[in-house]
């Protein structure tokens, strides 16, 4: 059974469905990730799961028992604020020790757990301090002990290291990644970021205006994408309109209006001929699976187009080519400058031949 | 240019310091005419102690302070309770209403409110006028600044921390006792001294409840002024200036931002 279960979840503001029939399975000692643009109701779930908002329809079950009649306080789920919410007339010690507290916990028990938690939130030294005399990414530290303390089920982050430079913010991520994997307990985490989201999560959940368009491991999502949504949403991505000629059981025979026939790898979800001819969509392919060469590299490829390098953008690690196809499309490839020299090879004006593996990209349903 | 910058920089200087001088220099003369050997204002004679001697020994003036004391503690309190309250309902409700009933008694001109009360004391209650009409026209009209101070510090509060108190496991009421309250002290002791201040040195509204068997301080001071200033008077104001001047400096340590509201 899933630890947390979210089941038809709907969630209005006046008329307004700010979460719209959502469910969710997160298993135990899972790292959840909401990902989704601005205002897709990311935060609109936490605050259901924490309890600061009541679900207007559906249910959250957490280890199967219903939690619409618990209030915050009595709910094993604890919250990390966006804005860390640490208390400005305590301690970091007593910040962290606050829920213990709470729970009425002996004293010495309070004691030898805050002390525990500091050392693993690496704050030990700065115990007697206040949250005001504390860095952006020390106060972060302090949301985490003290969410973590009392050992909950379940912990909620509303895109905690937002408020964090850049470089902080990584390394704060493999802090949240071995944190998690010490402590074991599940995270659900929220972000707009989906490099962030890819990097932290066993799973992720692509959120779109209310409801979720995906949920997978970051490696599916990012190679199987199944909604224009999400493929346009994580990475970068060409996307072409397409029509199915033919959908057998080992490939699928594409027609790419002005370009031709290309071949690519069968339909997610889709057994032989169950995706009729003609059927209308797109196909979407990541840069780096493009392969650019003026005449013979490609040309061994099974779906292999000629087209002339527009723009290129020099990288460092590697060198993006925009090359314009013959019906007008322009095609993103992503070439690695592993190779010295490997990025003077074309240049803008070059006439080049560009081709894929016939298992490369994926039609999307419209 | 500068030259220009600097003429003009003096010129306020000396506007400023004119109108401190016509703030200040009353009180001044007040305070040091306190100390004056002389039955009279008129002039200055030599140094005594003479007339806080006399102010000890003056039965009826002490009966008065002692009667101040007790009225400003008293509804201070009160008014520190009720106002504290009307704040955090002012700021978790946000009714317009709510804010616009506590804030009127504020606003109100004292002769109004202190007409008021007095035929609500006398013809609906049926109240016989004394410490209790006093204590409870006190309350009235300072139960608003207390209110203002507390909504204002919590409104300069990130709410996240008191959904963080219950996320963390605690009940509204200890979300309260352990996070609101610290948190608005403060403002909390600063208003009740504000209240204080305002009670012990109020006249219009004390004037018109309180009856015929109690004075107050500030009652007591304007009797002797109708039949001769002495400097008794002087010496009694210049120790409810000193008092006033305390609480506020108090006020200001406890809270920095209180001084920032009109009294
Ligand atoms: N209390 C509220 N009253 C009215 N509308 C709200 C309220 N809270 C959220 N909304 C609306 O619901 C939608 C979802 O909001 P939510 O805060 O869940 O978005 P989000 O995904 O967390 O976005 P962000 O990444 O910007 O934090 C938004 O359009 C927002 O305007
Ligand atoms: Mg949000």
């Amino acid at each position: 059974m899933a630890l947390l279960e979210i089941k038809n979840v709907t969630r209005r503001f006046g008329d307004f469905a700010a979460v719209d029939n959502v469910s969710l399975s997160i298993e135990a000692g899972e790292f959840f990730t909401l990902l989704g643009p601005s205002g897709c109701g990311k935060t609109t779930i936490l605050r259901m799961i924490a309890g600061f908002y009541l679900p207007d329809s559906g249910q959250i079950l957490l280890d199967g028992k219903d939690l619409a009649d618990t209030p915050p306080e009595k709910r094993p789920v604890r919250t990390v604020f966006q804005s860390y919410a640490l208390f400005p007339h305590m301690t970091v010690a007593q910040n962290i020790a606050f829920p213990l507290k709470m729970a009425r916990c002996a004293p010495q028990d309070i004691q030898k757990r805050t002390r525990e938690t500091l050392e693993q939130v690496r704050l030990a030294d700065k115990a007697e301090h206040y949250p005001n005399e504390l860095s952006g990414g020390q106060q972060q530290r302090v949301a985490l002990g003290r969410a973590l303390v009392s050992h909950p089920r379940l912990l909620l982050l509303d895109e905690p290291l937002a408020a964090l430079d850049a470089k902080l913010r990584e390394e704060m991520q493999l802090e949240l990644i071995s944190l998690q994997r010490e402590v074991g307990v599940t995270f659900v985490f929220v972000t707009h970021a989906q490099d962030e989201a890819l990097a932290l999560s066993h799973r992720i959940a692509v959120m779109n205006r209310g409801r979720v368009e995906q949920v997978d491991e970051p490696s599916k999502l990012y190679g199987f994408p199944q909604s224009r949504f999400v493929a346009d949403f994580i990475g970068h991505i060409n996307m072409m309109d397409a029509q199915v000629i033919e959908a057998a059981h080992g490939h699928t025979r594409l027609a790419i209006p002005g370009l031709g026939e290309i071949t690519a790898p069968p339909v997610a979800g889709v057994t032989a001929g169950g995706l009729a001819s003609g059927a209308k969509g797109a196909f979407a392919i990541r840069p780096e699976q493009v392969r650019i060469g003026i005449h013979g590299e490609a040309a061994e490829l099974k779906n292999h187009f000629p087209g002339e390098v527009r723009n290129l953008l020099y990288r460092g690690d590697v060198t993006v080519y925009k090359v314009h196809l013959a019906n007008g499309l322009m095609v993103e490839a992503l070439l690695p400058n592993s190779a010295p020299g490997r990025a003077e090879i074309f240049e803008v004006g070059d006439t080049v031949s560009i081709g894929w593996r016939h298992d490369a990209g994926v039609f999307l349903h419209a | 240019m500068r030259k220009e910058a600097g003429r003009r920089g003096m010129g306020l200087w000396v506007a400023a310091l004119a109108v401190y001088a016509f703030l200040y220099l009353p009180l001044l003369i007040v305070v040091i005419y306190s100390f004056n050997d002389s039955r009279l204002n008129a002039e200055w004679v030599g140094f005594t102690w003479h007339w806080y001697d006399v102010l000890l020994h003056d039965e009826d003036m002490l009966a008065a302070a002692g009667n101040s004391l007790l009225i400003a503690l008293t509804s201070s309190l009160m008014t520190t309770i009720l106002g504290t309250m009307a704040g955090i309902a002012m700021h978790r409700y946000r009714l317009k209403a709510l804010t616009f009933m506590v804030m009127t008694p504020v606003a109100m001109p004292e002769i109004l409110l202190g007409v008021s009360l007095l035929l609500f004391f006398i013809q609906i209650l049926n109240l016989t006028l004394g410490m209790v009409s006093i204590i409870l026209a006190h309350i009235t009209f300072s139960i608003g600044f207390v209110a203002i101070v507390v909504r204002t510090s919590l409104a300069g509060m990130d709410e996240s921390i008191f959904e963080a108190a219950r996320d963390c496991g605690a009940s509204p009421w200890r979300t309260f006792r352990h996070i609101t309250f610290p948190l608005i002290l403060p403002s909390v002791v600063a208003g009740g001294l504000m209240a204080f201040t305002l009670s012990i040195d109020d006249f219009v509204i004390t004037f018109f409840t309180a009856g015929v068997g109690v004075s107050t301080l500030p009652l007591r001071i304007y009797s002797m002024i109708k039949i001769a200033v002495t400097p008794e008077v002087n010496a009694v104001s210049t120790l409810l200036m000193l008092l006033t001047l305390a609480l506020i400096v108090l006020a200001s340590r406890i809270a920095p931002s209180v001084l920032r509201f009109k009294t």
